[in-house]
């Protein structure tokens, strides 16, 4: 039997994977993350992935761990959390990345400039999915 | 439509704060009941232009909002130089006073959003004979921070963008895109440090945790109303502050967050209406 749980998790995994395809076709956002490049750990909790960013644009996304890669930040929620965070209209508490570091549904860590310094690309390209995320079985 | 012109006008007072003069700049419409308008942290009255052009609220109420110094229109003092800005609850509640003496406005009331919410408190807590009614947006005596503030004036990295992107998640999802825009353009212009500024206000001096309980709702009313997508003054923080006070009316908003006037004005006229009614019942 398929849980709740695991449909969730692969829903959110998939979701994560795509999400450098979508930044590719949104070149609004690349221009605004044109002066980033950064190496950052993001994702579900228990499965994050190694980002790569370069002028905007997430040139590689691999699961973690990869032995001994390097982040500077890391910003990880839930699948739950992600899976709210990804409706056109989240619930209160789960519509914003600071929203679920608050509420505990989130973890940020690691040397926050870079995410910080790009705020709103970061918010952007993490609600990326929003646009078609569904949970279906796999 | 093309030529059409405003009906609010923006002036200039000048006001004596603690002995140091300053050129305040305000708009205003309407006449009536004196209805003084407080803009939130780090950002300028353009939040309220919607009120302000309402032409229901304009009949019955003189609807005036100010620039706080350092805000907007409104520049720092002329003995200003050029040392850290910090906002007090003191300096706040003197200014306020100030301007609506100035003005010489009969017994107006306050409508603060976020610090003008928190400030709306204690002008309950100490000063509420001068006041017609109080209503706080966003308002709460104390809410648990969620970010470090330092990161807000600091070289390396940009002081509006990283001001407008953190305020941009207090706005409910179901807020118009343009005002959304536009609430977050205030944000990306307000001036270094200003902000944070502020936020001293809010998070260090302005605790009034233990002081509410003083406030008398029989001397002036106190409607308190909060968006129920706010994560930083939760529609929680404004309960637990409405409990200690006999008398304070509670209102959570729904679709709203924490600019409701500027992120979704029609949302925000549905729950202000009841109030201003109220209000202009009561008065006449």
């Amino acid at each position: 039997m398929i849980s709740v749980t695991n449909v969730t998790d692969a829903a959110v995994i998939r979701a994560f994977a795509g999400i450098p395809a979508l930044l590719d076709r949104t070149p609004a956002l690349i221009v605004r993350g044109r002066f980033l490049d950064c190496e950052c750990l993001i994702g579900p909790i228990s499965h994050p992935f190694h980002a790569s960013i370069r002028q905007g644009r997430i040139v590689d996304l691999t699961p973690a761990p990869v032995l001994m890669r390097s982040w500077r930040f890391s910003y990880r929620a839930s699948p739950a959390a992600w899976a709210e965070h990804w409706k056109a209209a989240p619930r209160p508490g789960f519509h914003d990345l600071l929203a679920l570091t608050k509420r505990g549904d989130a973890v940020l860590e690691g040397d926050l400039h870079p995410f910080i310094a790009n705020l709103q690309y970061f918010k952007d390209v993490l609600a990326l999915p929003r646009q078609n995320f569904v949970m279906v079985a796999p | 439509m093309n030529g059409a012109i405003e009906a609010l006008v923006g002036r200039y007072v000048h006001v004596d704060i603690d002995g140091e003069m300053h050129r305040i700049y305000f708009e205003e419409s309407g006449a009536g009941i004196p209805l003084v308008c407080l803009h939130t942290a780090g950002a300028d009255n353009r939040q309220w232009r919607h009120l302000l052009a309402d032409e229901e609220f304009s009949k019955n109420f003189r609807i005036i909002a100010f620039d706080m110094p350092w805000h907007g229109k409104s520049n720092p003092p002329a003995n200003w130089d050029g040392s850290e800005y910090q906002l007090t609850t003191a300096r706040y509640t003197q200014t306020i006073r100030a301007f609506c003496q100035a003005l010489r406005l009969d017994k107006p009331v306050v409508m603060g959003c976020s610090i003008g919410g928190r400030i709306v408190l204690n002008l309950a807590i100490d000063h509420a004979a001068e006041f017609r009614a109080l209503i706080g947006l966003e308002a709460a005596d104390f809410q648990a921070p969620w970010y470090d503030t330092t990161w807000l004036n600091r070289p390396d990295v940009h002081g509006g963008e990283v001001c407008a992107a953190l305020v941009s998640g207090l706005i409910a999802p179901q807020s118009p895109a343009s005002s959304r825009m536009e609430t977050l353009w205030g944000y990306k212009q307000g001036g270094p440090g200003v902000f944070k500024g502020d936020l001293y206000f809010y998070r260090v001096d302005g605790d009034l945790r233990g002081r509410v309980e003083q406030i008398d709702t029989k001397v002036c009313p106190l409607f308190l109303l909060t968006g129920e997508y706010d994560f930083s003054c939760t529609p929680e923080d404004t309960k637990r502050t409405a409990a200690a006070i006999s008398g304070a009316r509670v209102t959570i908003m729904e679709q709203l967050g924490h600019f409701p006037m500027s992120e979704n004005p029609a949302q925000f006229r549905r729950y202000i209406a009841p109030v201003l009614g109220e209000i202009l019942t009561q008065s006449t």
